[in-house]
Order: structure tokens, then sequence, then C-alpha cells
């Protein structure tokens, strides 16, 4: 699968779901291309900004959307990669920050 | 922008915007730094990276920036550039 590819399948997703995809494409398909490295590497979609351990139950809290991206967008409007974000953000309607690790430091992959 | 002194160091992800960002930024303010990619490294130096990156943000999250003494967590490229510019 490409970038171009799974961006059209997530753009649905993402709308199914009440948020969007990051109005920059071009970040998005960067972020995409990582998502499908990870896969390649590891068998699983773990979200690219975060290390993965590469075992599929260590990382299921980070696999994509990943479980804290929900509280991310209702709070910041943005997950923590800025892929998936709300309406409001893509809008300019709402501060655009730095979005602050939600997973627990005993989580992040240590091997 | 002039050129720092400043030693920098970057511990980042292969797979993450944020940091391939965080490098560009680097670049284009022409100034000299390294970068360790953690997710590429195997077996012992990748113990070894993981608790240095620690030891400057235990949150372990990326990019961690270290330019001279202070380290920036994540990519703020006003940060970034105020820790260049003092």
């Amino acid at each position: 699968m490409t970038p171009e590819e799974l961006y059209l399948i997530l753009s649905r997703y993402a709308q199914s779901q009440g948020f969007q995809l990051n109005k920059d494409k071009e970040m998005v398909l960067e972020i995409l291309a990582g998502l499908l490295e990870n896969e390649r590497r590891y068998g699983h979609r773990s979200c690219p900004c975060r290390l993965a351990s590469g075992v599929r139950e260590e990382d299921r809290d980070i696999i994509c959307p990943c479980v804290y991206s929900r509280q991310d967008i209702a709070e910041y409007g943005s997950c923590f990669c800025g892929l998936y974000v709300s309406g409001a953000w893509n809008e300019d309607q709402i501060e655009k920050v730095s979005i602050p690790e939600r997973r627990p430091p005993r989580k992040v992959a240590l091997q | 922008m002039s050129p720092t002194q400043k030693r920098i160091k970057v511990f980042t992800l292969s797979t993450c915007i944020h940091c391939k960002k965080a490098k560009a930024y680097l670049s284009e303010c022409q100034v000299p730094y390294e970068s360790v990619d953690v997710d590429l490294m195997k077996g012992k130096e990748r113990e070894s990276i993981i608790a240095e990156v620690s030891r400057y943000n235990p949150r372990l999250t990326f990019p961690t920036i270290l330019i001279g003494e202070e380290v920036i967590v994540g990519f703020n490229e006003e940060k970034v550039k105020k820790a260049l510019d003092q």
C-alpha cells in the first residue's frame, strides 16, 4: 500500500469518527509513510512518533489510531502525531500546541 | 542567526515527522548537530541510548533535543531558536 492509498482510506475513517486528517497533506503523507514503515518492520501500524517495542501486545495502545488520540483531539484538537485533528484545528480556530505525551512512561518500550 | 558553538544532539525516530522537522530546522539554521535514530538501534546499543535519552527526558519522547545544557522535548521552533541564540 502506498501513503496515497492509505490517505484515501483514513480520510473516510476520520470522517466516520467525527474528526479529520490534518489539512497539511504533505505532512500527513510523511506520517503515513512512517506508519507503513512500522507495519513493514513490526507487522502492525504503531504510531510513527513513538518508540515501539515491535511486540504487538506491548504496542497495542499505540497502534494507530492510538488509545490516547480521542482524548488529545478533544483537549488539544490534534492527536500526538498531528495526523488526526478536529475541524476547529484545521480551521485555525484553536491554538496549535505541541501535544504532551499521555502514554505512561512505564509503557515505553525498553527492548 | 549566527552559528552556535554549543554542542547539539538530537535523539529521533526515523519515522517521526516532528523529528524530521526538528532536523530540517537545525539544518536551515546552519548549525552542526549530531542525530541518532533510536528506533533503528538494536540490542545493547539501543539499551544504552534509551538510558541516555531517559536521563534527559524520562518520558522518552521524540525528538529530544540537547542544545548545550538545555533539553528541549518535542520540536518547538521558538524554543530551539532561543536556545541557539542564547
